[in-house]
């Protein structure tokens, strides 16, 4: 019985994983039949996302199972593995493509069907590819898993590649996810530690000297590292979101991104046995950087997707600083505060994974209704969009940061595991983190300021211009899709006592430490992560309070206050002549962000002269990082390659030679 | 019994805070009237306004939202339920185990971000620009706040609200510098969260320079009275946290309400452990007048700041924070 | 750990140095600069007179009470009529801007706290947790001379550097011997003076007080005074 129970989840993946192929055939097949693509292709497929993720939660407590598919070369045969760790990312990933397949059902539905059939056919060979990544259980499927996931997403980033822009977007999204595939392919080759043998079964039983596990690390670090967007190689982010269409923007922000995350932890906490402090000083000062970096850049952004991207950028930083607290406490041997510590990081990369699929699904609905990318061409669409304004609201206030939604409970945990610090045996640590802690406040409600800003330049005020006077109500299948999202975020934040429960789960397999003894004695209502008297924090009740008065104070109001309310112009002060230019702009609120933290961008300014009789005023905040960090590399690259092409000569005699010295070379080795 | 002292205890507090807000911005006002040698309206004043206000018309926007006529009523919720959790009287709180500082500065914010958005709603260049103003302020300020909570948590090793006042007037009285620093900060921070002279000019309407005003432009009747009355509401929380926090002495115990109010036991307790509840009452009233005063004085004494002087003067709060976080490492432990 | 009442006091005003150190980087006026100047010697003299009680060292006393008169009274008062002879109540540039300053000012903090730790442990005093904040509110006056532009935030800078040295002093071993104090505040006196008639003549050379021009020397070509620019 329970072995056909423990059977059971790898199957349901598998079942899952070939379901969602066929899918992507059958629909690349049916092409030129629209509405089975959209009425059947993508609900089912929607479906078979929930069903994972169903079984994935029941699956959460219980041991490890393992399948091997006789796939790929001879002697080395698909190992598939789910376990706790697999079993969270799974349910991530189930519940995003519920919400996202059943948007995409109606989101594509006046395109043509040359590409309809591709994207059907890439969106699913996308998640297939995702899915493998959770549940590979050796280097060769993880790889493989890994490109089918970069190569996908790469085409779909590319799918207009009619627009240089998009060229070139892809081409830098290409590069990195191949440095990083590069790291990784190293990363594996030192973990196995020269058995031979590439299962993580192995790697998980190789006892690696010191100097060997800090190389694995840190090239797991860079090549997740460039997945996940950390700093310096965070370059391709911005540039592929906007790029792709929506629902895949929100799957490759709201998953992809995380599936790096889960590599790191795969890599850190269960193939590596040891870890050092310094991986975990160092991940969390990157981490940091990176978060506040990409909310100061989310702050000036004029388009409304290069925004969501650099937002993801701060989340994966924050999600990266925990990671580092994590590995800092397990190493000094603190197994309760790592056990919160990653507890946040796992919340949080479950609330970013909702509230960031359901932000992009909004931007999609918008642009796909106003024609515009752009904040410049938006806004006032609360009074023609009211579905898509309301679940974005939820949306963003879930991404500030906000009680009583899911977003506030993980910064609230990660604070938390920040003030219990002091015990750290190391006094510069001990007094970083407090600064560090400082950095993540900061980092919190300049996110708040970021969303300020993406909702009301979109939905509020007056539109900005003709097109934003368009709307599109959407279908039902947009609505649901987006629903299912924001009632997510809702919940997530309602009920943190189970999450937190289930994600014990993990913790107790990685770092074999778990918050719920301690936090069980309160009951489920209060949130009480190690004691009740140093701290507590209960949702439900924050909610029902809030709704409560203001409800109370509404009611009141209008018993005792009846009046009736008359619509006018607006005041405004008094000035008459109100347009809608003269509302604030999206360079308007960035404008601030950039003169304090001028630093940190590179400005370029373009001032008319008193004189000039048309007037043109350009300012463009870009990336420090391209002169930095890129531009050298790629020089450096240039001038080597002109090095090397100095032995190209046309000569066949040459060639010849070449491949003549090279097998003596080879020879004199093998020797 | 002990729960519905408990309750009563709440309610009591939740109402006072409730019913003296307008008061003591009334009297911030008159003392500011005093010390520039003007006779002020009395500080019974914002009461009189609030009458006005609520039987008057509403006058709404063409294009208002339902987001821009629900927000007063939010905010006030959200002020409501700050003021369940912030212990001025006693530490008896039954609620406030709900929510603790971390969540409380989340209220503040909260109720800052449906403000600005109702702001922007209308679509006018003061509205959208005054959000803006206040999101620039609140993103140094609220991590500031956060730090000096993070201060006082870090010497009673909590966060909850109440804990940490228990802590520091109760059992672990003593001299902690690191609290020279967080009180620093945070009466920058008041300030700037209270739309007060260095930053914000509660009496102008001088278009350029505001930014709470240039808000609430579009809220009329009883929208803003709500508005007002939250916001008069938000000061007095900030003064009584800086009070709880920096000088918590004289707030009552969990048990004085009980004491207090068995009036057949009282032989068995000594007259301070009595009359410890009346007592932080009055200790509150006096503490606050004098808050009240030394705002006005602080307001009267300095000059507005430009705009792009806020965020120096936030960004040197926040790092009086965090320097107060630093002390208490190098002297405290 | 329970520390006594005098040991938290003089943790409490050592940590007011600091925070007027802060508070000097972060200020932009001169008039400002010169009171908290005196503030700093206030503090100073303050916790010298603890420390004096709690220990019961009579030197301490009298090291208290010329820092009254000289860092309290007579310096602020010498400033302040500088300032109002040279007209220069305007406010002072800075060359990095303040909340940049302040986050090195916390770097050094960290920094100079985790260089005194080993030396305080050494020292027996009640006081030794101290020194690293001297050491910090040294480090800082150095970086508050560091990023003014004008003279006169540059002397108040040294002359608090001073005060710093004489706290750390305090903290670390009681003070200095008596003679070595006295010497130290002659030489600020005469020392002070002497800048006094130097800014007299920058300021008639190039009619400002701003340093930069000093970097004219450095080329030769210009002379200073004959050429002046725009």
């Amino acid at each position: 019985m329970t072995a056909a129970f423990e059977l059971l989840s790898v199957n349901v993946a598998l079942v899952v994983i070939v379901i969602w192929l066929s899918l992507g055939i059958l629909g690349f097949i049916f092409r030129d039949h629209p509405r089975f693509v959209h009425h059947f292709v993508f609900p089912i497929g929607a479906v078979a996302g929930l069903i994972l993720a169903l079984a994935a939660i029941t699956n959460l407590d219980q041991a490890p199972t393992l399948a091997t598919l006789p796939l790929g070369l001879p002697d080395f045969p698909f190992n598939l593995r789910v376990d706790a760790l697999s079993a969270f990312f799974l349910i991530l990933l189930g519940t995003c493509v519920f919400g996202v397949s059943l948007f995409s059902a109606g989101y594509f539905r006046d395109w043509t069907s040359q590409r309809l059939g591709l994207l059907v056919l890439q969106y699913h060979f996308f998640i297939v590819g995702m899915a493998l990544v959770l549940i590979a259980d050796d280097a060769l499927v993880f790889m493989i898993a890994w490109e089918v996931m970069a190569l996908s997403s790469y085409f779909l980033v590319t799918l207009d590649h009619h627009e240089p822009q998009n060229q070139a977007a892809g081409f830098i999204y290409l590069l990195i996810a191949h440095l990083g595939a590069l790291c990784l392919l190293f990363c594996f080759g030192a973990m196995q530690d020269w058995y031979g043998d590439y299962t993580f079964e192995v790697m998980r039983d190789a006892h690696l000297s010191g100097p060997s596990s800090t190389v694995a690390f840190l090239l797991a670090l860079l090549g997740f590292g460039a997945k996940a967007g950390l700093l310096p190689l965070h370059i391709w982010l911005p540039e592929a979101h906007p790029a792709a269409p929506s629902p895949v923007s929100a799957l490759m922000s709201a998953v992809m991104l995380k599936t790096a995350i889960y590599g790191l932890l795969r890599v850190t906490f269960d193939l590596l046995d040891t870890q050092l402090w310094w991986w975990g000083a160092l991940v969390l000062g990157v981490g940091l950087l990176t978060a506040l970096f990409g909310v100061m850049f989310a702050a000036v952004q004029t388009d409304i997707k290069r925004l969501l991207a650099y937002s993801s950028i701060e989340n994966m930083g924050l999600l990266a600083v925990a990671f580092g607290l994590t590995i800092l406490f397990n190493v000094f041997n603190m197994p309760l505060l790592a056990a919160l510590s990653l507890t946040a990081m796992l919340y949080h990369a479950l609330n970013h994974t909702i509230f960031k699929a359901l932000l992009f699904l909004a931007t999609g609905a918008v642009t796909h209704a106003t024609g515009s990318r752009c904040f410049s061409g938006l806004g006032g669409l609360i009074h023609r969009m009211p579905w898509v304004a309301g679940f974005s609201l939820i949306g963003i206030l879930a991404a500030s940061g906000l009680p009583p939604l899911n977003g506030f409970v993980s910064e609230w945990l990660l604070l938390q595991s920040f003030l219990l610090t002091p015990g750290l045996p190391h006094s510069y640590l001990n007094m970083l983190v407090p600064v560090a802690a400082a950095a993540i406040a900061l980092a919190a409600s300049l996110a708040a300021y970021v969303m300020v800003k993406f909702y009301g330049l979109i939905f509020l005020g007056q539109p900005r211009s003709t097109g934003a006077a368009g709307s599109d109500p959407g279908n039902v299948f947009q609505q649901i899709g987006m629903a299912w999202l924001a009632m997510l975020c809702v919940i997530l934040g309602l009920i943190p006592h189970w999450v937190i429960q289930s994600i014990d789960y993990v913790t107790q397999s990685l770092i074999g430490a778990q918050l719920a003894p301690a936090s069980a004695k309160n009951g489920w209502l209060l949130i009480t992560p190690l004691s009740s008297a140093r701290a507590s924090y209960s949702p439900i009740i924050f909610m029902l309070m809030i709704v409560l008065v203001t409800f109370a104070v509404y009611l009141l109001v209008r018993k005792y206050f009846r009046r009736t309310s008359r619509r006018a112009d607006p005041w405004d002060c008094g000035y008459p002549l109100q347009t809608s230019r003269m509302q604030d702009t999206a360079e308007g609120f960035g404008q601030p962000i950039s003169q304090i933290f001028e630093p940190a961008f590179e400005i370029e300014r373009v001032l008319p002269s008193p004189a000039d009789i048309k007037p043109v005023y350009r300012k463009r905040q870009t990336d420090r990082f391209w002169a930095w960090f890129y531009q050298p590399i790629g020089n450096a690259v240039e001038w080597f390659s002109i090095k090397i092409g100095k032995l190209q000569h046309g000569r066949i005699q040459w060639y010849l030679l070449y491949s003549f010295a090279t097998l003596l070379v080879l020879l004199i080795f093998v020797r | 019994m002990k729960l519905a002292v408990s309750i009563l205890s709440q309610v009591t507090q939740v109402m006072i805070i409730l019913l003296a807000a307008p008061l003591l911005a009334g009297w911030v006002n008159q003392c500011r009237a005093w010390l520039q040698n003007k006779r002020g309206p009395g500080a019974l004043q914002p009461y009189r306004n609030f009458a006005k206000l609520f039987i008057k018309d509403v006058v709404l926007a063409h294009n208002a939202s339902i987001l821009f006529r629900a927000t007063p009523y939010i905010l006030l919720g959200c002020m409501v339920l700050a003021a369940g959790i912030v212990p001025v009287v006693a530490t008896d709180l039954p609620f406030a185990r709900a929510a603790d500082v971390i969540a409380l500065v989340g209220i503040f914010a909260l109720a800052r971000v449906f403000l600005a958005l109702a702001a922007m709603d209308i679509g006018t260049a003061f509205g959208s620009m005054g959000a803006r103003r206040e999101m620039l302020i609140a993103f140094l300020a609220e991590p500031a706040l956060l730090m000096v909570f993070f201060t006082a948590s870090l010497i009673s090793q909590s966060t909850s609200l109440n804990t940490i006042v228990e802590t520091l007037g109760h059992e672990k009285l003593g001299i902690y510098p690191s609290l020279a620093f967080a009180a620093t900060a945070f009466v920058m921070v008041l300030l700037a969260e209270n739309a007060r002279i260095p930053i914000d000019n509660p009496a102008t309407h001088l278009e350029l320079t505001m930014v709470h005003e240039a808000m609430i432009l579009e809220y009329s009747a009883r929208h803003l009275a709500l508005i007002e009355w939250a916001s008069n509401i938000k000061l007095m929380l900030y003064a009584s946290i800086g009070l709880c926090l920096f000088v918590p002495w004289g707030i009552a115990r969990a048990d004085d309400l009980t004491i207090f109010l068995s009036v057949w036991n009282w032989r068995d307790f000594s007259t301070a452990q009595i009359f410890a509840y009346p007592i932080a009452v009055l200790c509150l009233a006096i503490k606050l007048l004098i808050a009240g005063a030394g705002l006005a004085l602080l307001e009267t004494i300095s000059a507005k700041m430009r705009i792009f002087r806020a965020p120096e003067f936030l960004g040197t709060a926040f790092l009086f924070a965090v320097l107060g976080m630093l002390v208490h490492f190098l002297l405290e432990i | 750990m329970h520390i006594p009442i005098t040991g938290q006091l003089i943790n409490l005003f050592a940590a007011l140095q600091l925070l007027i150190g802060f508070a000097m980087l972060s200020q932009r006026r001169v008039v400002s600069l010169i009171n908290l100047f005196s503030a700093q010697g206030l503090v100073l003299a303050i916790s010298t007179l603890i420390v004096a009680y709690s220990t019961g060292q009579v030197h301490l006393v009298y090291s208290a009470l010329l820092t009254i008169t000289l860092k309290v009274i007579l310096l602020p008062f010498l400033l302040h009529r500088l300032v109002e002879r040279l007209h220069i109540r305007w406010e002072v540039e800075t060359l990095i801007n303040i909340p940049t300053a302040m986050i090195v000012g916390i770097g050094l903090v960290i920094f100079a706290f985790n260089l005194a730790m080993p030396i305080s442990q050494l020292s027996g005093t009640v006081i030794r947790s101290t020194l690293g904040i001297a050491l910090a509110c040294m480090l800082l006056s150095f970086l508050m001379m560091l990023t003014r532009r004008k003279a006169l935030p540059q002397v108040i800078g040294f002359l608090s550097m001073e005060n710093c040295l004489l706290f750390a002093a305090t903290s670390a071993t009681y003070g200095m011997p008596m003679v070595v104090e006295f010497g130290i505040a002659l030489d600020l006196l005469i020392g002070s003076l002497i800048l006094g008639m130097f800014f007299f003549q920058v300021r008639e050379t190039f009619d400002s007080l701003d340093l930069q021009h000093m970097e004219r020397f450095k080329d030769g070509q210009n002379k200073p005074g004959v050429t002046r620019e725009s």
